[in-house]
């Protein structure tokens, strides 16, 4: 039943095929670096028709940059996830527990957490692990004292990678939650 | 596949990359062929005459032959071949035809009537009995005659096979391009074909995916993004006029919109509180209800052609599987056994077999597998890592799905048996999200 992709047609592909981007990858310890360049930070949406059009010009969010310190674990506003999994790794654990104490002894600030997976999977099942990871941050926020009405969960799956490589150097960039506030 | 089989082939190549790169036939997609079935109905499609002054508008016989051909049903004889250009059905002589081998030939006529209107008009002759088998005559204007080249091509494929054509539907796919910081997302239109592409939606940084369209070929629902960070939600798209419209606000993200085969129902799935279930949502009133009730991650619905039955992806059982419950949410149980992984689902039009994205295990990631409901055998039918987003052809031969080139997203189809392969190439940008209509 299988057959391979065999005709001349795949030569003229080669050389898209091997030009995907490398991954870089920086895991050790704490100095975990993501690079936020490959989302922007303006937002639009244009309908139109095939007959007539419509146009509506959207609002301007700014996603907030990461702070550098990395000793301290309330510079670390990503923490990281194994595949198909929302179980927190005792790292990101306490990553997520300072800045919930940090959150629960500032009464009036809100967050954002925000849910992402790798490409593995379909799009639609990665919508929802990544609402899951959220979820899974928002609980330990929660127990910790932040009040859930601070707590905004979104999951983008995985839409909005970090790392455009097709390895698990990538993909373990991509599997995570980022807490924004 | 023998030597004469490849020339033919290549020599086909000639005809459809000449056809397809032409300026005037230019579109977004391109289709090529990587692998072909190399045993269809041999048949003969002579070039259209064209009576009318300057060039003809479009290629009728040609919009024709890439169609039979993409179906991988038909083995186009190659026109260098052909002893005689009849256009007219008094003009046949079997012999020329039973010499080269054709059991069925087409012929026609593209006239311009007036300054915009054409009358079409084609026979396909059964070369062994000597007699017309159908023949069909179109008045259109030139902006039709795509769209009637394909109905030709639906009646051809009927007469042939005894299977409905779907050659005059469309297709939904989204774009994605990368500018500086920027993702552009694009929600196209455009012909079975991959002419005529239409942009209806784009978007700045606000992913779009999973267009379905309503059974009447109206409307696309689909998922994006809004600025207010409140999360994945659905909209509505009106597709003539590009009206839209989000659909009731719900406390949670709303995904993974199903059209029901009645048109009034859509089923999605909603996340509330960190739990992702399946709802059914009158399109009328917006009312919703609940259909599952897991604490397990339960998405992409998708119904029964009867509209009875729901199949959809849940991790229950620890990973994504395929699961069958009753439209009003009973007897729900589980459908896939086999391999690491299942989801994505859908069914064909006969409803015994799901279309769905499988992951074998040992690290061979994801391809596009067809599952026997009665036998619960699943048919492997690509050989991708990351292939995703399958959809049936209203007639249920055909599978349309995005896989990757290096880290590139493109478009390709494979037949239902698996045997016909082909690569819809956009010439820039990452496309993925494939959904065919039913009608067009």
């Amino acid at each position: 039943m299988m057959r391979r992709f065999g005709t001349i047609v795949l030569v003229l592909f080669l050389g898209v095929a091997i030009s995907g981007c490398a991954a870089s990858k920086k895991k050790g310890g704490s100095a975990v670096e993501v690079e936020d360049a490959t989302i922007g930070n303006t937002t639009d949406s244009t309908a139109s028709g095939i007959g007539t059009g419509d146009t509506t010009a959207g609002e301007i969010i700014v996603v907030e940059e990461n702070t550098t310190d990395m000793d301290d674990p309330l510079g670390q506003r990503v923490v990281y996830f194994d595949f198909d999994s929302a179980n927190l790794t005792p790292e990101a654990q306490r990553i997520v527990e300072a800045h919930a104490q940090y959150l629960a002894g500032n009464p009036g600030m809100a967050v954002v957490l925000e849910g992402h997976a790798d490409e593995r999977g379909t799009r639609e099942y990665n919508l929802a692990l990544g609402e899951r990871r959220a979820n899974a941050v928002s609980q330990i926020f929660q127990s910790l004292g932040v009040p859930a009405d601070a707590i905004r969960t979104i999951s983008y799956g995985e839409e909005r990678p970090v790392s455009m490589g097709q390895d698990e150097g990538a993909w373990s960039l991509n599997r995570r939650v980022e807490i924004l506030y | 596949m023998t030597p004469d089989r490849i020339i033919r082939r290549l020599a086909l190549w000639w005809l459809l990359g000449a056809f397809a790169f032409s300026p005037s036939a230019f579109g977004k997609l391109t289709i090529e062929i990587t692998e072909g079935a190399g045993s269809g109905i041999p048949i003969a499609a002579v070039p259209f005459k064209w009576i009318g002054s300057g060039s003809p508008p479009e290629d009728i016989g040609a919009i024709v032959s890439a169609d039979l051909y993409r179906s991988g049903r038909f083995d186009l004889l190659p026109a260098s071949d052909f002893l005689s250009r009849p256009s007219e059905v008094s003009e046949v002589r079997y012999k020329d035809w039973r010499l080269i081998k054709a059991e069925a030939l087409v012929v026609g006529r593209l006239t311009m009537t007036g300054p915009d209107q054409f009358d079409v008009s084609f026979e396909l002759l059964d070369v062994y009995r000597e007699k017309v088998k159908t023949g069909l005559k179109f008045s259109v204007k030139r902006s039709q005659l795509r769209q009637v080249a394909h109905q030709i091509s639906d009646r051809i494929f009927y007469e042939m096979t005894g299977i409905e054509g779907a050659f005059n539907t469309r297709i939904a796919y989204v774009t994605m391009q990368q500018q500086d910081k920027d993702r552009i997302y694009q929600l196209m239109v455009a012909d079975s074909d991959g002419h005529n592409p239409q942009e209806i939606l784009k978007t700045t940084n606000l992913p779009v995916l999973s267009p379905s369209w309503s059974p009447n070929g109206q409307w696309l629902a689909y998922v994006s993004f809004s600025d207010d960070r409140s999360g994945a939600n659905i909209w509505f798209q009106d597709i003539a006029s590009g009206q839209r419209r989000r659909i009731a606000r719900i406390d949670g993200s709303a995904s993974a919109p199903a059209w029901s085969p009645d048109g009034r129902s859509l089923a999605l799935t909603v996340s509330a509180s960190g739990n992702t279930d399946i709802y059914v949502m009158q399109v009328a009133t917006g009312e919703l209800r609940r259909i599952t009730k897991d604490p397990a991650i339960d998405t992409e619905p998708a119904w029964s052609p009867d509209g009875r039955d729901l199949v959809f992806t849940s991790d229950r059982g620890g990973r994504p599987q395929i699961y069958r419950a009753k439209a009003d949410g009973t007897g729900v149980e589980r459908l896939t056994r086999e391999g690491k992984e299942n989801a994505g689902a859908s069914y064909d039009p006969t409803g015994k077999r799901l279309v769905l994205v499988t992951n074998r295990g040992s690290g061979a990631g994801y391809q596009i597998g067809v599952f026997y409901l009665e036998s619960g055998r699943t048919d492997v039918l690509t050989d991708g890592t990351l292939d995703e987003s399958p959809t049936f052809s209203s007639n249920g031969t055909m599978i349309l799905y995005a896989t990757k080139m290096g880290r590139e997203g493109v478009l390709a189809a494979v037949s239902a048996d698996g045997r016909v392969r082909q690569l819809l190439k956009l010439h820039d940008g990452d496309v993925r999200e494939p959904a065919w209509s039913v009608s067009r």
